[in-house]
């Protein structure tokens, strides 16, 4: 709670201090600066400008991941014991498998949806993997870089089941909560408004008090993206009085982000997300990894860098595919573990199966 | 011989990197641009962070249509008004607590000075508890607590119904309201013209005062007078025209919500009760502190004169009092103000709410901060221009 009012305001104050000796035409940097590897310094999350995104944090030895700060069964929650887990979390992972070898070596920041675009923007993390929609404006204005979508989802509304509404259409006038700071509280007043009905907000800043006030009551209907309403009715105090509409308002394309303005950082991150499509294409899995590491097929030794330079070009080690899968696993078992049927959500795969399935994941060649 | 003696010539006085009076002036002058030097390499190395982001700061998203809903707005909001607009509304909700707020919580707390100071043992201790929880958990807290407590009322569905005027819900209250009919226009007039006699009769009543050289009251008379004429106006409009120009309606529940009357929301519900029961406790303080700061013998001098207790508080002490308390009350009022801002807690779109969710929206912290700034900044000089004023008028005039 406290976060959300104070990251904005400091958000002003990091914008300065990031940028701090990173301008190349600031006078008083010393064109002398000593060429050695960059030493870990004390800020981890001050970027140089003059050193890429990608080797600082390679000098870091961590990644630093935004996650959704309310707990999000399945996408990112944190258990009793500190250890983070869901869909989002194992991308983040994925990342430090890549860098690192070592899925251990990210470090969480729990953001809100307020504070998430600006933490990027500061230099607070490195990528954000918190459920968040890739739209033009995110891209343009708000700064940021996307990375290929990791999961197809559509907002949809939540309603109690003795409320009798069985589609939007029947909710004219009706009291709706949302969370501030995302496009479902756009796409909320674009459909109303659309549809020519009316309605109330309640509008939080905090994901846990926007489920809660719908849950006491406050108010008719509670939209969010399906995947979260899936994940929300978990945690109502009784999920069997809801239901979930089946009205998709919007289409919510969510995957990984990062800051504008440092392609290099923004390519490792879209080959590592895409290394777990093509894993699910090829059918490597961290089970049959090493089977699959004696191969004699060309492009299978290519994408696991057991022959040719691929990961190179994009700063990368050759081996970064073998080394997510290795302690990952492909796109199939991220999601069968955080979403599939042996999950409470069983989530069917939908537009998140592979093209060769009718899905939408789809990884350009690694060659 | 003669060297052994220093000798003082105006030539050789002291330099002027040793006389003070001038290493003053240039220590201050050193020191300024040292300090504008510092904040035009943060400006600039700002720009070039952003620069590298593509987020170079404009305000040129004010005129974007918003696209976002306004839970409450005291103006017509709808979300393809633009962002500028949607920033109005915050300001205009955050006068609006600020204005409620203050003048109950001003009330509140003059009754709280008091009662710590009455000689009855309950009334004194009470109001002692009171200040020493409230002044001791964090606003914050408190604002959440009774956010929590709205959410203690039953749904819609199951209001607390108080007659059919008032009903309690966990959405907030709602109110049968007044509603201006058709006829409300030639209603308007005789408000008008009952607002004028009433400062006619406020004037008239003043300068007789001045010419008897006595006080007396004033405002209760222009009151008088302002319902009398405006009672009259409202029967003689509902005669001509045949309609009341205004008719109490009464909330009917709907599906979803009640329709018709007024609702105020648990937000501000929760915000306003809130910030009124946090500030009433500094303003009981201020008002225990003014009361006491006059001297003993003014109380007993007014007894002696034969007025009663209560007289000698309104008549004698409070006016008094008064001169001591405004300059710590205007902080108190400008702690309010600010405070509200905590409003984003509780999802009532004050400010600072509104601000952080255009931020997000555009990606523009920068100039959404500092129209945030500038608008608190403004509020708040502008608040203690007025209560300045007012200090000033209630000072004591040496004759």
């Amino acid at each position: 709670m406290r976060r959300s009012l104070v990251v904005p305001l400091a958000a002003a104050l990091s914008l300065i201090i990031a940028a701090c000796g990173g301008a190349p035409a600031a006078p008083t940097a010393a064109p002398e600066a000593p060429t050695a590897a960059p030493a870990p310094t004390a800020a981890p999350a001050a970027p140089a400008a003059t050193t890429g995104r990608l080797e600082t944090i390679t000098a870091r030895g961590t990644v630093i991941c935004g996650v959704n700060n309310n707990p999000l069964p399945g996408f990112a929650s944190v258990d009793a014991s500190g250890v983070y887990s869901g869909f989002d979390v194992d991308f983040c992972k994925a990342v430090a498998a890549a860098l690192f070898d070592d899925p251990s070596k990210v470090e969480y920041r729990p953001l809100s949806s307020q504070d998430r675009f600006t933490a990027l923007q500061t230099g607070e993390i490195d990528v954000l993997i918190r459920n968040s929609t890739w739209t033009l404006g995110r891209d343009g204005d708000v700064g940021l870089d996307w990375s290929p979508t990791t999961f197809y989802d559509g907002q949809g509304m939540m309603v109690r089941k003795d409320s009798g509404i069985t589609s939007i259409n029947d909710m004219d006038g009706a009291t709706i909560c949302v969370q501030t700071g995302t496009t479902t509280e756009l796409n909320l007043a674009d459909v109303f408004r659309a549809k020519g009905l009316t309605f109330q907000p309640v509008v939080f800043p905090d994901g846990d008090q926007t489920r809660s006030a719908y849950d006491a009551g406050q108010c008719d209907g509670f939209t969010t993206d399906k995947s979260g309403l899936v994940s929300s009715i978990t945690l109502l105090s009784n999920p069997a009085d809801h239901q979930i509409l089946p009205d998709t308002m919007s289409k919510e394309p969510l995957g990984p982000s990062v800051l504008q303005g440092d392609p290099k950082w923004a390519d490792a991150v879209n080959w590592i997300t895409y290394a777990t499509f093509q894993a699910e294409e090829y059918g490597i899995t961290s089970a049959n990894l090493a089977e699959f590491s004696a191969s004699e097929v060309p492009e299978i030794r290519r994408f696991l860098g057991i022959e040719g330079e691929l990961g190179k070009g994009v700063g990368l080690s050759n081996d970064f595919a073998a080394r997510v899968i290795k302690h990952v696993g492909n796109y199939a078992e991220i999601y069968n573990r955080n979403l599939g049927p042996d999950t409470p959500f069983n989530l069917p795969r939908g537009l998140n199966a592979l093209y060769t399935e009718g899905g939408l994941l789809y990884s350009p060649p690694f060659r | 011989m003669a060297s052994g003696i220093p000798r003082i010539s105006p030539s050789s006085s002291i330099p002027f990197y040793r006389d003070t009076r001038i290493i003053a002036v240039l220590v201050q002058i050193v020191f300024a641009i040292a300090v504008m030097a510092g904040c035009w390499v943060l400006y600039q190395n700002m720009i070039a962070g952003l620069a590298r982001a593509n987020l170079l700061p404009t305000f040129d998203f004010l005129n974007v249509p918003a696209s976002f809903p306004i839970a409450e707005s005291v103006i017509p909001y709808d979300p393809s008004m633009s962002y500028w607009q949607a920033f109005v509304v915050g300001l205009l909700n955050t006068a609006r607590v600020a204005l409620i707020g203050i003048v109950l919580a001003t009330i509140l707390g003059i009754i709280l000075g008091i009662f710590r100071l009455s000689s009855n043992w309950l009334l004194s201790n009470v109001a002692m508890a009171y200040v020493e929880i409230i002044r001791n958990v964090p606003l914050l807290l408190q604002l959440i607590f009774w956010f929590y407590l709205t959410k203690m009322f039953p749904r819609v569905q199951e209001s607390i119904a108080i007659g059919d005027a008032v009903f309690l819900h966990n959405r907030g209250v709602t109110l049968a309201w007044p509603e201006p009919t058709a006829s409300f226009a030639s209603w308007i007039w005789w408000l008008v013209g009952a607002l004028l006699v009433a400062v006619a009769i406020y004037t008239v009543r003043q300068i007789q005062f001045r010419r008897r050289d006595r006080p007396g009251v004033a405002i209760p008379y222009a009151i008088l007078g302002w319902m009398v004429i405006a009672g009259v106006g409202y029967v003689l409009t509902t005669i001509l025209t045949g309609t009341a120009p205004a008719v109490l309606v009464f909330p009917e529940l709907q599906r979803f919500n009640f329709i018709g009357g007024a609702t105020v929301t648990a937000s501000f519900a929760a915000l306003v009760v809130g910030l009124v029961i946090y500030t009433a406790v500094y303003i009981g303080e201020i008002v225990r502190s003014g009361i006491l700061a006059v001297s003993k013998g003014q109380r007993e001098a007014a007894r002696a004169l034969g007025l009663t207790q209560g007289q000698a508080l309104r008549l004698v002490i409070f006016p008094q009092a008064l001169r001591i308390m405004i300059p710590p009350m205007t902080s108190q009022y400008l702690n309010l103000t600010k405070n509200s801002s905590l409003a984003v807690a509780i999802a009532y779109p004050d400010l600072f709410y509104i601000a952080n969710t255009i931020n997000n929206q555009t990606g523009q912290a920068v100039p959404v901060i500092v129209m945030l700034m500038v608008s608190y900044l403004s509020a708040s000089l502008f608040t203690s221009l007025l209560m300045n004023w007012y200090n000033r008028r209630i000072q004591l005039v040496e004759r």
